[in-house]
């Protein structure tokens, strides 16, 4: 649904993002995943227009979106919940986005109720709110239009842990009735439980996509275990024997091969194993891996 | 889907690209959604210009002033038992508002960019002149509205007035009858113009209002100085004078095809180029 073609911005010298090239598909959510700096944020902000691309472009359902009649209809956009006038209250805010879209007046109170601003909470004046109250609002904006597209930045910035699980099963249940959902942040976590696909993002460059299981596939190559039994020693010994690579790890052992190998050789030499699991590198390592050039606090990063 | 995750350091090979033609993407179906009609974009503008505090304020302060004013003025005269005319009321409130009006201008446009709100704005309507243009008939509107307030306010004076001294008080009045305040009407919208397009110049409310005062009080000043220097050069910068080149046209003594290119290309200069500049300015800008 949204197509990202060969998207190229540069400022200066710098290119905050580098022929980048993407699609969100309908019925999934869509994580695009890098460190702060990556080039998330100016990727969204040129998929609404809001800012002119150096290079390439982005069509939403093949139309480009500054071509979309009344674009709040068709895509719900939340780029940063804290860019409205501080002075409005949280429901003047949904109010003048309904006026503009064209929607009655009742929808803005049932967008309230679906993101949980209680009617006193929607009265206040957004200075007051906290950020989870303001991120809230920022989503009941987006969902506003009743939009088959939604394009999130940050949405689960300054949610609590309550807020982040609602917010997952909101966008589960939307992209499960077809919607389209393409979600940034930072932290894989948050995006690693809601995203069947992930872009990763460093440098403004895509370094790796696809889903949770395609991502970890890639790394078998690098299998390790984490093994303890009875008798470490003995244990050791067999799987040394059986030409894997093992070292000591706190109690146990670390062993370079699949825990099914390691069951195996356990099996065959007789001890009884108390705790064996995969040691290999998790999500989070190779989020690190990849976008290692990109993180400020790399050591020796160069492109 | 495939993943192509690399070794990090390596640059790494594009994702296949997105098909041609977009055969297999999904398409939007837009064809049953209509545009946002420009009369909604009015309302809401017109929404956004009162439903803060400070741009509620602003507006009421705007009315204060005026009545303030033209209390001030029918105080005086009263204790001074002066001829009192109900058009006089009527070209105080003009002055003031020509001070105030185009600050208001200013902050419809600056607003939405010290709070950001351009962000949702542009991207709830793309097609940003429009939204510039609502804001532009929303600025007429107050300033026809704070025409309508100040010649109440001037009815209600000389009314006070006309049982105080009612010999001395005049409903006509000298300085013009009320078709000749029309263009009293447009100089208005011209002067809260300005202020407009030096909003939208700038982008930044202070710096905008600063420059529109130094326009206002400064420069009339300066091009004196400057044409006290030779004849020659005073009779040059009339053209570039627009408060004066306006004057034989607010008082009705406009004739010569002179007088009117002078006022051409002066409201070009201080109207047509910065509101041209600064419209341009915000369909190119980045949005963050």
């Amino acid at each position: 649904m949204i197509t990202v073609d060969h998207l190229t911005k540069t400022y200066g010298a710098f290119a905050a993002v580098d022929d980048v090239s993407f699609q969100c598909r309908p019925g999934r959510v869509t994580g695009f995943l890098g460190p702060n700096g990556a080039g998330k944020s100016t990727t969204m902000r040129v998929m609404v227009g809001l800012t002119p691309p150096t290079r390439g472009s982005v069509t939403i359902g093949g139309v480009k979106y500054a071509d979309i009649p009344n674009p709040g209809r068709h895509v719900g956009v939340l780029l940063d919940a804290s860019a409205q006038h501080k002075g409005r209250t949280g429901r003047e805010i949904l109010r003048l986005a309904a006026m503009t879209m064209g929607l009655p007046g009742q929808r803005v109170d049932q967008m309230l109720e679906v993101v949980g601003l209680t009617p006193t909470e929607s009265k206040r004046r957004l200075r007051n709110y906290s950020l989870g109250m303001m991120q809230r609002l920022g989503i009941a904006h987006a969902l506003l239009g009743d939009p088959q597209v939604l394009i999130l930045d940050e949405p689960a910035n300054g949610l609590d842990p309550a807020g982040i699980r609602w917010m997952r099963s909101l966008l589960k249940e939307y992209a499960d009735r077809g919607g389209t959902v393409l979600l940034s942040s930072h932290l894989l976590n948050e995006v690693e439980l809601i995203a069947d696909e992930m872009i990763l993002i460093g440098q403004g460059r895509i370094v790796a996509h696809g889903d949770k299981a395609a991502l970890l596939a890639s790394r078998r190559g690098t299998a390790t275990s984490l093994v303890t039994s009875l008798d470490n020693h003995a244990l050791g010994t067999a799987l040394a024997g059986a030409g894997f690579g093992v070292q000591p790890r706190g109690h146990g052992l670390q062993v370079g091969a699949t825990t099914e190998q390691v069951g195996r050789v356990a099996l065959s030499a007789q001890v009884v194993l108390t705790d064996l699991r995969d040691g290999g590198a998790t999500l989070e390592d190779l989020f690190l891996e990849l976008t290692s050039t990109a993180q400020r606090d790399a050591i020796g990063a160069t492109s | 889907m495939t993943s192509t995750p690399l070794t990090p350091g390596t640059p790494p090979p594009p994702p296949p690209p997105p098909p041609p033609g977009a055969a297999q993407a999904p398409m939007l179906n837009v064809s049953d959604t209509s545009g946002i009609p420009f009369w909604r974009l009015v309302l809401v503008e017109f929404r956004k210009s009162y439903d803060t505090r400070a741009g509620m304020w602003l507006l009421i302060a705007i009315g204060i002033l005026v009545g303030l004013v033209e209390a001030f003025v029918l105080i005086m005269s009263l204790v001074h038992s002066s001829q009192v005319y109900l058009t006089d009321f009527g070209f105080i409130g003009t002055g003031l508002g020509s001070l105030l009006l185009p600050v208001l201008a200013v902050m419809l446009v600056t607003t939405e960019w010290s709070q950001r709100s351009a962000m949702v704005s542009f991207a709830l309507e793309p097609r940003r002149i429009k939204i510039v243009m609502a804001k532009w008939l929303v600025a007429i509107v107050w300033v026809l509205v704070t025409l309508v307030v100040m010649w109440a306010f001037a009815v209600v004076m000389t009314a006070i007035a006309a049982v105080a001294q009612p010999d001395l008080t005049s409903w006509s009045g000298t300085s013009g009858s009320l078709p000749a305040f029309l263009p009293t009407v447009l100089d208005q919208i011209l002067t809260m113009t300005i202020g407009f397009a030096l909003g939208a110049l700038l982008l930044n409310t202070p710096a905008a209002i600063v420059v529109f005062f130094l326009y206002w009080y400064l420069l009339p000043g300066v091009l004196a100085a400057i044409g006290a220097i030779r004849p020659w050069l005073a009779h040059a910068l009339e053209w570039i004078n627009f408060r004066v080149a306006m004057s034989p046209f607010l008082d009705g003594s406009i004739h010569t095809g002179e007088q009117w290119g002078k006022i051409l290309v002066s409201a070009f200069l201080w109207i047509a180029l910065p509101l041209g500049f600064g419209i341009w300015r915000i369909l190119r800008a980045e949005v963050k």
